[in-house]
């Protein structure tokens, strides 16, 4: 790693005064007392200077004349909230919701709850039963379903898919909180 | 009060209440600002000039979404960097192999030319400008957007998309590019400058 480069990052932060006060004070001293590191603010703030003080490019003297002109035969558009529905969105919301959710109580039905003995599970377990005579679980193919290629696509999507509305959701709560 | 003293805001208020002439106010506030940035991604006036006028109608079109949340330069910078990309993508630009002699004979003499221009001109603007020109486009965006646009990090990282301690880094590594570019192409010119003035 390049030794110089905490020393011209530390000089940046003093320069564009985003040092703390002890940092700040640091640096000033190091700036004062050491003739390297007096040297490289020397060229670090020429740099600055050059930026800070260099000026915008004009455009044209009619160019504020020729928007003006072009805005008269525009109107402003109404804000994108006022014509995006949000019950539209919500029953989107909503439709995935309890499409997953009917996906998830189909498959707890399918499991075989009869495993327990206890007085408590007897409803549960008679429930299973006839169940099971209506739908006969060995009959079906496990192996085969979840090995097909479709079903790991899903998954990997529904899985990517979560791992970005969480990285989102992150991101607003980050913003928000700064 | 006068016009100039309205901030941003309330010049976008009045203007969605129907004060259409008060946007020229905006206009003459971020023209410079505005074209300025997009000189950097077209190179050629005349295509920045045609672009930034766009965005401004865009910009008016647009101006009821405006929350005021963030500065107007920010909300515009967003419609700038669209319109920017848009156009690039329209525009084939001419591309050439670094492979090949004759395009890096080009380069060099288009280097040497800046120079050359530069010490005609003795000015340090256009040496910057020349400099910044040689940087990539992200670079010259972020410390246009820095110095020119006075944003804060904290602007930049939400207009980019990007952590405010990125910003910091990046923007470190982009001034230290643009001090190696003035070293590499424009010693002699900064030789010439540092006789008058001093950089």
């Amino acid at each position: 790693m390049n030794t110089e480069q905490p020393m011209e990052d530390r000089l940046w932060d003093y320069i564009d005064g985003l040092s703390s006060p002890a940092e700040h004070s640091a640096v000033e001293t190091l700036i004062a007392a050491n003739l390297q590191w007096s040297r490289k603010y020397r060229e670090l703030l020429d740099v600055h200077q050059l930026l800070a003080g260099s000026e915008l490019e004009a455009p044209s003297m009619r160019f504020t004349k020729n928007v003006m002109e072009e805005i008269a035969r525009h109107h402003v558009a109404p804000a994108t909230t006022t014509y995006v529905n949000k019950n539209i969105i919500r029953s989107i919301g909503a439709f995935f919701i309890s499409m997953i959710a009917g996906l998830l109580i189909y498959c707890f039905a399918m499991i075989k709850w009869s495993g327990g003995s206890s007085s408590s599970s007897n409803l549960i377990s008679s429930y299973s039963t006839s169940l099971e005579k209506k739908l006969p679980l060995e009959k079906i193919n496990w192996e085969k379903l979840f090995s097909s290629s479709y079903v790991t696509a899903f998954m990997l999507i529904a899985v990517v898919s979560g791992l970005v509305l969480l990285d989102l959701y992150l991101q607003r709560k980050k913003q928000q909180v700064s | 009060m006068t016009y100039k003293e309205l901030t941003d805001t309330e010049i976008i208020k009045r203007v969605l209440q129907g004060e259409q002439a008060l946007y020229a106010q905006l206009v003459l506030r971020y023209q410079s600002y505005v074209f300025t940035l997009v000189l950097r991604f077209t190179d050629n006036r005349e295509d920045a000039e045609e672009i930034s006028q766009d965005i401004f109608v865009k910009a008016y079109r647009s101006l009821a979404d405006f929350r005021g949340d963030a500065k107007f330069s920010t909300w515009l910078y967003t419609i700038v960097r669209t319109s920017c990309i848009t156009f690039l993508r329209k525009k084939r630009l001419p591309t050439a192999s670094l492979d090949n002699e004759k395009t890096l004979m080009q380069v060099e003499s288009r280097e040497s030319d800046i120079g050359a221009n530069l010490i005609e001109q003795k000015s340090r603007h256009a040496m910057l400008n020349a400099a910044i020109g040689l940087l990539s486009p992200n670079d010259s965006q972020l410390l246009n957007l820095f110095y020119k646009g006075e944003q804060s990090l904290e602007e930049i990282g939400r207009i980019m998309g990007l952590d405010p301690n990125t910003v910091k880094v990046k923007l470190h590594r982009a001034r230290n590019r643009l001090r190696e570019k003035i070293e590499t192409h424009f010693s002699y010119a900064v030789q010439e400058l540092s006789g008058h003035d001093g950089i």
